[in-house]
């Protein structure tokens, strides 16, 4: 479980989110929509401890031990060029490592574990700098796994991915959703891929929650042409909604 | 789309074996030779049963005269010991810099504590004329550097990084400024205290050696200590807080060890440049990105190279003596740049 209340960030005395409050349950999947800088990273980088932030952040019992209750995936990490995909995942054990220790056994099986669930056996020798977009996105996402905190928070996850890769690294997120009872927070612009995949959205616009609900509540002609602009259909379809963009200018 | 496979584990990044073997054994070589080459020709077997004789409990009939005794044991090794020990130290403190600005340029002597150092010794020299306090000021000034650094540094911008480096820069050319000045009005010391700019392990005896070796020592603990969370800041700041580390802590403990240690060499060698610089990345180019490799391995290879420089230093012109600074400069500049260019070409 993961809580915001009354949270407000502003940068540099300019406020760009809340005071908002926002509880995510156990076991939950909740979808961040909103057009670009609506505060969605924002609210994410808050709990983490990135960005200063006004309010209460919680998580489960209370007491935020950042790294530990809660794993951050950045929309744009730092990948050093020569790490090892296998050393770069080694390092979210660091909150379960002592300041000057090492790992331990559980440390590298937690590794190889996350390493095999994003299928990056083959990879783990490779250095960052030498991977696709996509390959780099899913050791991200691994280093965040290996971390096996509760919650789990993704900024953009499928940005850097194809439709099929996409889809594959949300179901790997999914099954250990439900594996694991795991917590998890995405932040994703492909609107119809938020949808399948997440229980309850929230969409933000300027720093507020404008909209709550279920995918079909939230995914509205009108409720997101009132807030991306004109140009967007939605086609219902028996697994929830299909956004599609329509061309505003209809002079051909 | 591919199964999902069976988990193999990995084993975290470490010096490997052959690193380690040409390490100690460069080490070895370097320290042989420090120790055999000079004017006074000591026999290589007479030396090891000397050294072996030295040692507490154990005996060893080694046939060397009283005189090659003192030779070896008064002058040659303090030398040898104090060019492996500032050596060790420069070469760490630099990686741990590397490491903690996440600069591949940073070197010990960024937040001034070299201009300091120079500062306090230059004062040292023009005013009291007193060899004895060359030391004292020389750490007190590269110490009192770096506190202004930090200050100015946390005053202006917060706690980045960025702008800390800046703020040693303001420093160094502050105190560099004075050091100038006070030589202006001093023309007469200008002599000493340029052959103490450009390094020099010429007076030492067991006195500097044992004066240096406490802080090389806790530095040479707490940066290889703290060797996987260099790693970890390469994150950067932002995803190595997310990690759960006290960044601006973990910055705060590795730049003071790092500093003191360096602070504690300079005073006693004067300023040896270049060492912690080519240093790490050599190690780095040859043996792998990781500080968990880079930290371990400085240690020894800055250590070897000083070690090399020094003897380089008396032998190449004896029976006159070059500063250590110009050697560490003149052959570590050019091979450097061999490694940089042969791995460009294998890559």
């Amino acid at each position: 479980m993961i809580g915001w209340r009354q949270v407000a960030v502003a940068y540099e005395g300019k406020r760009v989110l809340g005071p908002m409050t926002l509880e995510v349950q156990d076991g939950e999947w909740l979808g961040l929509i909103g057009p670009n800088g609506a505060g969605k990273s924002t609210l994410l980088r808050a709990a983490v401890g990135v960005v200063e932030h006004d309010g209460d952040i919680s998580l489960g019992n209370g007491r935020r031990r950042m790294g530990l209750d809660v794993a951050w995936m950045p929309q744009r990490p730092n990948l050093p060029d020569d790490m090892s995909v296998a050393d770069y995942v080694l390092l979210g054990r660091t909150p379960h490592i002592g300041h000057f220790g090492t790992e331990n056994r559980d440390d590298l099986e937690s590794t190889a574990a996350a390493l095999a669930s994003l299928d990056l056996n083959d990879l783990s020798h490779r250095t960052l700098g030498t991977l696709s977009g996509g390959e780099a996105q899913r050791a991200v996402l691994a280093r965040a796994l290996a971390q096996e905190a509760p919650v789990l928070l993704l900024d953009e996850p499928t940005a850097n991915l194809d439709i099929g890769h996409g889809i594959e690294v949300l179901e790997v997120v999914d099954g250990l959703r439900l594996k694991e009872g795991l917590t998890v927070v995405t932040a994703v612009h492909d609107l119809t891929l938020a949808g399948r995949f997440a229980d309850r959205l929230v969409l933000l616009s300027h720093g507020a929650i404008v909209a709550e609900g279920t995918p079909s509540e939230v995914l509205t002609e009108e409720l997101l042409t009132a807030h991306y602009g004109p140009g967007i259909r939605v086609i219902a379809e028996v697994d929830g909604p299909t956004v599609v963009p329509v061309r505003r200018s209809n002079d051909r | 789309m591919s199964q999902t496979s069976t988990p193999t584990l990995i084993a975290p990044a470490r010096p490997g074996r052959p690193a380690l073997g040409i390490a100690v054994a460069v080490l070895g070589v370097a320290v042989l030779g420090g120790l055999l080459v000079g004017p006074a020709r000591i026999d290589v077997g007479g030396a090891i049963a000397a050294l072996y004789d030295a040692i507490p409990g154990f005996e060893s009939a080694h046939g060397l005269t009283e005189v090659e005794q003192r030779v070896l044991f008064d002058i040659r090794l303090p030398r040898v010991v104090m060019g492996a020990l500032v050596g060790a130290v420069l070469a760490l403190a630099g990686a741990a810099y590397q490491g903690v600005f996440r600069n591949p340029l940073a070197d010990p002597y960024l937040l001034g504590v070299a201009a300091g150092a120079g500062l306090g010794a230059t004062l040292a020299f023009a005013w009291t004329g007193n060899e004895a306090l060359v030391a004292p000021l020389a750490l007190a000034g590269g110490l009192a550097a770096v506190v202004v650094t930090y200050t100015l540094g946390r005053s202006v911008g917060g706690r980045t990084a960025t702008s800390l480096i800046l703020a040693g820069v303001a420093v160094a050319a502050f105190a560099t400024a004075l050091q100038t000045y006070v030589l202006q009005r001093h023309v007469e010391s200008i002599r000493e205290v340029y052959s103490w700019i450009l390094g020099r392990l010429v007076t030492v005896g067991w006195v500097n050696v044992l004066a240096l070796l406490p802080y090389a020592v806790v530095a040479g603990a707490v940066l290889v200590a703290a060797r996987r969370l260099l790693d970890v800041l390469g994150l950067g700041d932002e995803e190595a807080i997310a990690l759960g580390l006290n960044v601006t802590r973990v910055r705060w403990v590795v730049v003071t060890a790092a500093t003191l240690a360096t602070a504690a060499a300079v005073s006693v060698s004067g300023l040896i440049g270049f060492v912690g610089i080519i240093v790490p990345h050599t190690i780095r180019i040859l043996f792998g990105w990781s500080y968990r490799v880079i930290v371990p391995l400085s240690v020894l290879f800055g250590a070897a190279f000083l070690v090399i420089a020094d003897l380089a230093a008396r032998t190449l012109v004896a029976p006159g003596e070059l500063p250590i600074g110009v050697v560490t400069a003149f052959f570590g500049a050019p091979f450097f740049l061999i490694v940089l260019r042969s791995l460009r070409r294998a890559s």
